[in-house]
């Protein structure tokens, strides 16, 4: 290895450090903002040192240059562009276009690394057609599942699951033929049944996600994240690079955690929210009797009484507040019940939402500090001397049934919101939640229901609450 | 196996555990800025994408490594600029001086009984 080689690794593991020491910084709110500072500048020194290799070794061509500039260009401007001007509710659409293109790019490094190996008819190695399989494999998948879920996320494509009598049998069909065709390859090279993998490996994608519904983005989103992660290790393989190995490895390890915290939330395995999603299987749902009894509506004017004459309020948003963007709505209330000596805090249940932390995302955008955030374990045991809790958006992680056996959502951890001395729950119709099943938590006598749009709701109650106390 | 494949190999295996440890102490408060910032350290493709530029010679190589690029760069710059959009947002209340006192004071003793 010649010193201008050395050097170049140094820097790629530099780099590498400086991702790691970037994901440490996220450990708190404080450091997060230098934790992403850190991780830039590894990728700018990852990224030069790239540019030195190739001016280094000059083998480019000039129109090498020029397509590798201008797709940057290209690339990094609609980045920047859909960076600074997305809305903070459509952050997991985002999310995911960029999983997408992530993994959509891994994958043609790895297509390109081939066609040229196996097109000059020169032997490839094993292990690099395993790689370059993988990576493959891993990157289409991510690629059109990434698309598909960001349509969903974004209502282009319908949230509800979408399926069919034999998708399974499908799904693994096709997972089959993937592996089994990249198998064959290790000892006859072909372009051409490569084209078959990327083919088969994109209709997977498309199949694996349409059948899984909106409650269960937070999990495929983390699981799509960590495909990408470890479709980049792998073209990190098959062009032999460190910086894309460590750093593909990295994601990759993150998304799954993220992933596996995300299913142990709603209790079910990884493998159950992928089969399919609520209300496809034949799940019996134990009904109470009379759960669908007698609704308590009520009025704005009530329900800003109770609010400010309460000495504790507990907000617990769902992804109702996201979808009517009723972010600052309700930091305007919160405000508004502080100034009046209301103790207020918000009860953030870990799927709540579209993505891992997505009523945190807002409601930091709303300038809600973020101490005033509290997680599951930590808000339960507060419900029951709390006054009121105030539902905006949010019904299974709510709903009292989970903690019975015989329901869809048995045995997810839920918020004890109907520990509550008095519960407001602020909901467009008494439509049912993505599970299927009724929330117990309507019927129940200390709760009343204020049917409305969330923004409306809440500069509704917000307005009453100034008009009552002058 | 040859000596680089396992040196490959053996970098992989261990940024994975590396992954694990650093991102299992993260808050759920942060899961989506380290989503986000996960996101854009698989930009790192991009290093990827420019080096297939350098042995394409025919037309179908310059496409691919066109759109590579194209992607690759719109996953790196995009995913570093909206993460810290994000965690701009991210804000404790504007203290006066007293009571930030008493918080790291609580804090303190947080860190004391958690250890």
């Amino acid at each position: 290895m010649t010193g201008f080689d050395t050097a170049i690794q140094l820097i790629y593991v530099a780099a590498a450090s400086a991702f790691v020491l970037g994901l440490h910084l996220m450990n708190t709110p404080a450091t997060a903002r230098r934790g992403n500072q850190v991780s830039v500048a590894g990728m700018v020194a990852a990224l030069a040192a790239t540019l030195a290799l190739i001016i280094h070794t000059g083998a480019i061509s000039a129109t090498g240059w020029i397509v590798m500039i201008a797709g940057a260009l290209v690339g990094g401007g609609a980045g920047l562009y859909s960076a600074r001007t997305v809305r903070m509710t459509a952050m997991p659409q985002l999310v995911s276009v960029f999983n997408a293109v992530g993994g959509g790019a891994a994958a043609l490094v790895g297509i390109h690394d081939y066609t040229r190996l196996a097109g000059a008819g020169q032997g490839v190695a094993g292990w690099i057609t395993i790689t370059t399989v993988l990576d493959v494999i891993i990157g289409a998948v991510t690629f059109s599942g990434s698309i598909v879920a960001a349509g969903k996320l974004q209502g282009v494509i319908t949230s509800a699951p979408v399926s069919f009598p034999g998708a399974r049998a499908v799904n693994v069909a096709l997972a089959v033929v993937a592996l089994g065709v990249g198998g064959y390859l290790i000892g006859t090279p072909s372009v051409a049944l490569l084209s078959v993998i990327i083919v088969v490996s994109l209709v997977f994608g498309v199949s694996m996600v349409m059948p899984i519904g909106g409650a269960d983005m937070p999990v495929v989103i983390s699981l799509l994240n960590a495909f990408t992660g470890t479709a980049v290790a792998m073209a990190g393989f098959v062009i032999d690079n460190w910086a894309m190995i460590i750093a593909g490895a990295l994601v990759g390890a993150s998304g799954g955690i993220l992933t596996k915290l995300m299913a142990d939330a709603m209790n079910r395995s990884i493998g159950n929210i992928i089969v399919g999603g609520f209300g496809t299987g034949d799940t019996a749902v134990a009904e109470l009797p009379g759960a669908s009894a007698g609704v308590r509506a009520i009025e704005a004017d009530d329900a800003a009484i109770q609010l400010a004459y309460a000495a504790k309020v507990i907000i617990v948003p769902g992804y109702g507040l996201a979808a009517a963007q009723a972010q600052h709505a309700v930091a305007e209330l919160a405000d508004v019940l502080e100034s009046r000596g209301v103790e207020v805090s918000y009860a953030i249940h870990p799927v709540a939402g579209r993505m891992p932390g997505h009523m945190n995302v807002l409601l930091a955008e709303a300038n809600v500090p973020y101490p005033q955030l509290k997680e599951m374990d930590e808000i339960n045991p507060e419900f029951a001397r709390t006054d009121v809790a105030l539902v905006i958006g949010a019904n299974d992680v709510t709903n009292p049934a989970a903690r019975r056996p015989g329901t869809a959502i048995s045995g997810m951890p839920i918020l004890d919101v109907d520990q509550a001395k008095n519960i407001i729950v602020i909901k467009r119709s008494m439509g049912q939640g993505y599970a299927g099943i009724d929330n117990e938590l309507y019927v129940n006598p200390k709760t009343s229901m204020y049917f409305a749009d969330a923004k409306k709701a809440l500069a509704g109650l917000t307005s009453a609450v100034k008009t009552l106390v002058g | 196996m040859s000596t680089a494949l396992l040196t490959d190999i053996t970098i992989f295996v261990l940024s994975l555990w590396v992954g694990f440890e650093v991102i299992s102490k993260v808050p759920a408060t942060l899961h989506t800025p380290l989503m986000s910032a996960a996101n854009s350290i698989h930009g790192i493709v991009l290093a990827g994408a420019m080096l297939i530029a350098v042995t394409a010679d025919n037309a179908l190589g310059y496409v691919i490594a066109f759109i590579a690029a194209a992607f690759a760069a719109m996953n790196v710059v995009g995913g570093y600029v909206v993460t810290g959009r994000m965690l701009k947002m991210f804000r404790r209340r504007s203290v006066p001086a007293a009571e930030s006192k008493s918080a790291v004071t609580a804090a303190a003793q947080q860190n004391g009984s958690g250890s």
